[in-house]
């Protein structure tokens, strides 16, 4: 196994250049290192000489991707692209181009977002497993029925609207949780109980969907048929045998999540006024800071592999019969 | 089963549900803020956009005046209350003292002709006893060394925020501060927004700029170091002079009255030398602790906490130096209660919490909650918040008289205009076709109803470049445009749509049509219009065009490709603004002043204009003192560009905002950024309101539970039957 997961760190580094020279190309495209400049600069009164320093400061006035002044590997060494990315690979973020350091911004800012995530995803799937779990029980009854009709009315609301009546139910018309804004240590709680709440929500149409084909696939197979036959009771088939053998899909995909609970959600930052990651990289591009963009673009591509090597290795640990070569 | 909670878990549970709801202590619920508060003289107020520089020599947005405008205080301030905006001295003891030199270093009287001046000398006196504010960069050892200057690695390893160097210390403001500060300015490595202007008139300004990028460089090749320290009490600036502890003076090239109005604005604040000297430390720097975060001044208010992710504090300065209320106004003032702290001293509150909103949703939701002292108000809540009656006079609506919210309003200091290319062989020149086009779509371009769809009413039509309140406009009928407006029947009326065809025909472009090719005459607009709303805006300049006959093609663009259009001078229509530095009229006439256009190198003329006698015009207004001579001048200024027509004159916008009962003092000051230390709050009649308007209703979810649990009984029922079933 150790021989498959070096295997695959190996095959992540031209994924992650790969990943880096598409942000980077994107980010050019859309904006010239003048544009940074300036929106940096400020927008009134800007000099082109002030608009030079800050470039050459900041190593942007370097040639993007070949620099045809320079000779041999300094061609590709010294440019933009190179001398940006380069240290991304040792996990050294640098400065924003404000002039922050990434690092401790990121690790700062991580925090809130996994304050929301990591509830959000617990309390979600117990609750999400629990209602698939109830609705296969009463497969093809009433419940069944209005059960997947609810789930399919519940997903095709858009999370927007979750969140905007959410803040408008339960903060406006019942007052009973702040509307946004959050705080440090125990204080955050009061802010976190609406986001959560509405993670929650916005979550169970699909999930429980989703856990409930998982569920009705399973019922149906041989091993079921014959717990059936052995006499057992219909709730020790499904929380003895069904639920155990659906885990295994149900933790694959979890886990493939895990990592990336770390980058926060873009939206429900945004409203709830939670000082996390998403909103971080949301800022960052609406400032246009390559420096934040390409890293947290990088850090989530990372975060990503980690989560798709962590899934391989919990098929082993969760099927026996997996064996990762 | 309950008992199995012992007493110590029964009652942790419940300390644990008030934790999460902070509502054992009698406060509302959904309260954002801290019980400890609640009763102090505490301003609530947002910010949606973090500020990127709070050093006085880089800031230049609104967003981060907010802020530095309240720890900064240069030498002079606008008055609170009196309009138009008058100059008072904020640290000065008084006015400066102005003198003009002649090119043989000869006194000049205080009316000398223009030309005549070589030199201005600015005399500032500051006010002896004022101190900074407590900060660790002043902290001592007993040996009189300063503590924090020298920090090992070690010594930081602690170290992730301002506050964790426990000791502070404080000093007095010297003149020595405010020459420092303008050296500063002149740093190229502060990249200051305003050296460029500075380099045309401060003494050797240009020159010092020069020197210390070489200085810089220099010790960058000796040191290896990136960012070497400059102490830049080493170098002199040969327009500067330090008199006395107390007074300096700057020396300007020739008259330059509107410097006056420079040293209102936190780029002239003082600047200690101890803060480059301590903030230059690698250790602070790698933890984001620069001057740029973490201001030091001597107003009113100081920063106790900057997380612009979260929430920034502002708490009052304890070695603030006092100042006083005023205690003259204009008479309306008295009226509105706007002199019942006249003569006390200021600040009236404590701290003021500005938390990130970036969301106006939440915001306005919160400001209704009493959780938020103040509010704009967005185009979503327009219409819940303001109401036009028959006579276009703007109210308020019930619900928010009712709740006791109090409307303000003012024309703000800025223009939206619609410019034309100058250069553009269709609309732009100086031929007589060109210009009678450009007139005509000024009078079919019908800016009230953009004014009334688009920005709620909350615009004023302008008639010229110069908005009003600042020296030069002029409201009424003897303001307006005549190339656009008539008065029938002494009221004032846009042109018809009759006379703006005629003018089409005159120029050449009957019904829209070039009669010289016999094609339709199109016209490209480079406008920034990403947001769903946008499309709604460009069909309505569609229409307004249409009404010409001229067809109008959209070019859609982001901001960067459409600041590239402009420095090219490739566009030919276009939007735009200005937002007023100071309340001079040379700071809106500029804008089409020929050598600042923009295509020839980044001037501010964006529409590229250029006539010879506004230009030679320009020139000699630009420096003079408000007189009825300049005030012919500008009039002839306005004239020109009104017939010449480089711009559609667009609309002075107007401020709309709101506040509760329990704040005071508020007047929109829209030149002053340092305004916080007049407010006042009544905490306890905000506590009232925040607990009447913010009980907690439960019943609903009572019902939600009770339903949900209702819900489950015929399950159970079908999970009994089916059981009896299997057992069968």
């Amino acid at each position: 196994m150790m021989a498959y997961i070096i295997r695959r760190i190996l095959y992540a580094i031209p994924i992650l250049i790969g990943v880096n020279i598409i942000t980077f190309m994107l980010f050019f495209v859309v904006n010239s290192p003048e544009d940074m400049a300036r929106m940096n600069l400020g927008m009134k009164r800007i000099t082109p000489e002030a608009i030079q320093q800050w470039k050459e400061e900041r190593g942007y006035d370097k040639p993007t991707l070949y620099n045809e002044a320079k000779e041999g590997i300094e061609r590709v060494t010294d440019t933009i692209f190179f001398q940006k990315s380069l240290k991304l690979f040792q996990f050294d973020f640098g400065s924003s181009d404000s002039g922050r350091d990434i690092g401790y911004d990121i690790s700062q800012r991580m925090w809130p977002s996994l304050a929301i995530a990591l509830p959000v995803l617990i309390v979600g799937l117990a609750l999400n497993i629990t209602f698939a779990l109830l609705i296969a029980f009463f497969r093809a009854t009433y419940i069944d029925f209005w059960g997947v009709v609810t789930c399919v009315i519940m997903m095709s609301i858009s999370s927007l609207f979750y969140i905007i009546g959410g803040q408008y139910l339960v903060g406006k018309l019942l007052h009973l949780v702040p509307i946004s804004g959050y705080d440090t240590g125990l204080a955050s709680l009061k802010f976190l109980i609406l986001p959560v709440i509405i993670g929650i929500i916005g979550g169970i149409g699909a999930g429980t969907r989703w856990y409930r084909t998982l569920f009705l696939e399973e019922i149906n197979r041989d091993y079921v048929r014959t717990a059936r036959a052995k006499g057992l009771s219909e709730q020790w088939v499904l929380f003895g045998h069904v639920f155990k053998n659906a885990l295994i899909p149900i933790l694959t995909g979890v886990v493939a999540v895990l990592p990336l609970l770390f980058m926060g959600s873009l939206i429900t930052e945004s409203f709830f006024g939670i000082p996390g990651l998403g909103s971080y990289t949301i800022d960052a591009i609406n400032n246009q800071d390559f420096a934040i963009v390409r890293s947290m673009v990088f850090l989530g591509s990372v975060l990503y592999i980690i989560g798709l090597i962590m899934t391989d290795i919990s098929y082993t640990i969760v099927d026996p019969r997996v064996r990762l070569q | 089963m309950l008992g199995l909670f012992t007493k110590p878990l029964y009652l942790s549970a419940i300390a644990t549900v008030c934790l999460l709801f902070t509502g054992c202590d009698g406060s509302p619920w959904n309260s954002p803020y801290s019980v400890a508060d609640a009763q102090r003289p505490v301003l609530y107020s947002s910010f949606s956009e973090r500020p990127n520089h709070l050093d006085p020599a880089r800031s230049y947005s609104s967003n981060e005046y907010a802020f530095i405008a309240q720890i900064y205080e240069p030498p002079l301030q606008y008055h609170f209350l009196k309009r138009p905006y008058t100059l008072v001295p904020l640290a000065a003891e008084a006015m400066p003292e102005v003198s003009y030199i002649d090119k043989r270093g000869q006194q000049l009287p205080t009316d000398a002709p223009v030309e005549k001046i070589a030199f201005s000398e600015y005399l500032v006196r500051i006010q002896p006893g004022i101190k900074y504010q407590p900060h660790p960069m002043f902290a001592r050892l007993e040996d009189g060394t300063l503590r924090y200057h020298d920090l090992t690695e070690k010594q930081l390893d602690r170290v992730h925020t301002l506050t964790d160097l426990s000791e502070t210390g404080s000093r007095e403001l010297t003149a020595a501060d405010y020459l420092y500060q303008i050296k500063r300015l002149a740093f190229p490595r502060f990249h200051c927004p305003i050296a460029g202007v500075m380099g045309e008139y401060i003494v050797g300004f240009k020159a010092y700029s020069d020197q210390l990028k070489q200085v810089e460089q220099q010790l960058q090749n000796e040191l290896g170091e990136e960012r070497p320290y400059v102490d830049l009490r080493d170098y002199e600036m040969e327009g500067l002079e330090l008199v006395d502890n107390y007074s300096y003076k700057i020396r300007l090239k020739g008259k330059y009255p509107q410097f006056l109005y420079w040293m209102a604005m936190p780029f002239f604040a003082p600047m200690p030398w101890e803060a480059d000297h301590f903030y230059a430390q690698p250790g602070l720097r790698v933890r984001n602790i620069k001057l740029d975060w973490f201001p030091v001044g001597t107003g009113p208010f100081m920063l106790s906490e900057n997380n612009p992710n979260l929430r920034m504090v502002l708490e009052r300065n304890p070695n603030f130096h006092g100042e006083r209320y005023p205690y003259d106004g204009e008479p309306e003032d008295y009226v509105a209660g706007l002199l019942d702290d006249a003569d006390r001293v200021m600040p009236f509150i404590e701290k003021a919490i500005y938390s990130l909103e970036k969301e106006t949703i939440p915001y306005w939701n919160k400001f209704l909650q009493g959780y938020y002292d103040t509010s704009g108000i967005s185009s979503d809540s327009f219409d819940q918040a303001v109401l036009f009656d028959a006579q276009g006079e703007v109210g308020l609506a019930d619900a928010m008289k009712e709740k006791g919210i109090h409307l303000t309003t003012a024309v703000q200091t800025s223009i939206g205009y619609f410019g034309f290319n100058m250069r553009d062989p269709v609309v732009g020149g100086g031929s007589e076709s060109a210009r009678l086009l450009r007139r005509a779509i000024s009078i079919a371009v019908d800016y009230e109803e953009f004014i009334s769809i688009f920005a709620n009413g909350r615009g004023v039509v302008a008639q010229g470049p110069i908005p009003l309140g600042i020296f030069g406009a002029k409201s009424g009928k003897e303001g307006i445009n005549r190339y656009v407006y008539e008065q029938v029947n002494g009221k004032i009326k846009r042109r018809s749509l009759n006379e703006a065809k005629q003018l089409m025909v005159q120029a050449g472009y009957p019904e829209g049509r070039d009669q010289k090719t016999g094609k339709s005459l199109v016209l490209y607009y480079d406008a920034v219009a990403t947001g769903p709303d946008d499309k709604a805006r460009m069909n309505w300049w569609r229409k307004q065009f249409t009404k010409l006959g001229i067809q109008l093609v959209v070019r859609n663009t982001d901001y960067n490709r459409f600041q590239e259009k402009m420095r090219k001078g490739t566009g030919q229509l276009f939007s735009w603004g200005w937002n007023a530095d100071y309340p001079d009229p040379e700071n809106f006439l500029f804008l089409l002043y020929g050598p600042n256009a923009k295509a020839d190198g980044e001037g501010e003329n964006a529409a590229n204009y250029t006539n010879p006698e506004f230009d030679e015009l320009f020139m000699r207004m630009k420096n003079m003192d408000n007189s009825p001579q300049r005030l012919r001048i500008i009039d002839r200024m306005v004239e020109i560009l009104r017939s010449d027509a480089p711009w559609l004159w667009g609309y002075y916008p107007k401020a709309f905002s709101l506040h509760h009962h329990w704040y005071h003092n508020v007047k929109p000051n829209l030149m002053a950024n340092n305004t916080l230390k007049y407010k006042r709050i009544e905490p306890e009649a905000r506590t009232m309101q925040q607990s009447q308007w913010n009980r907690p209703v439960l019943w609903p979810v009572i019902t939600l539970a009770v339903l949900f649990l209702l819900s489950l009984i015929p399950a159970w029922i079908l999970f009994r039957r089916r059981e009896r079933s299997r057992l069968q």
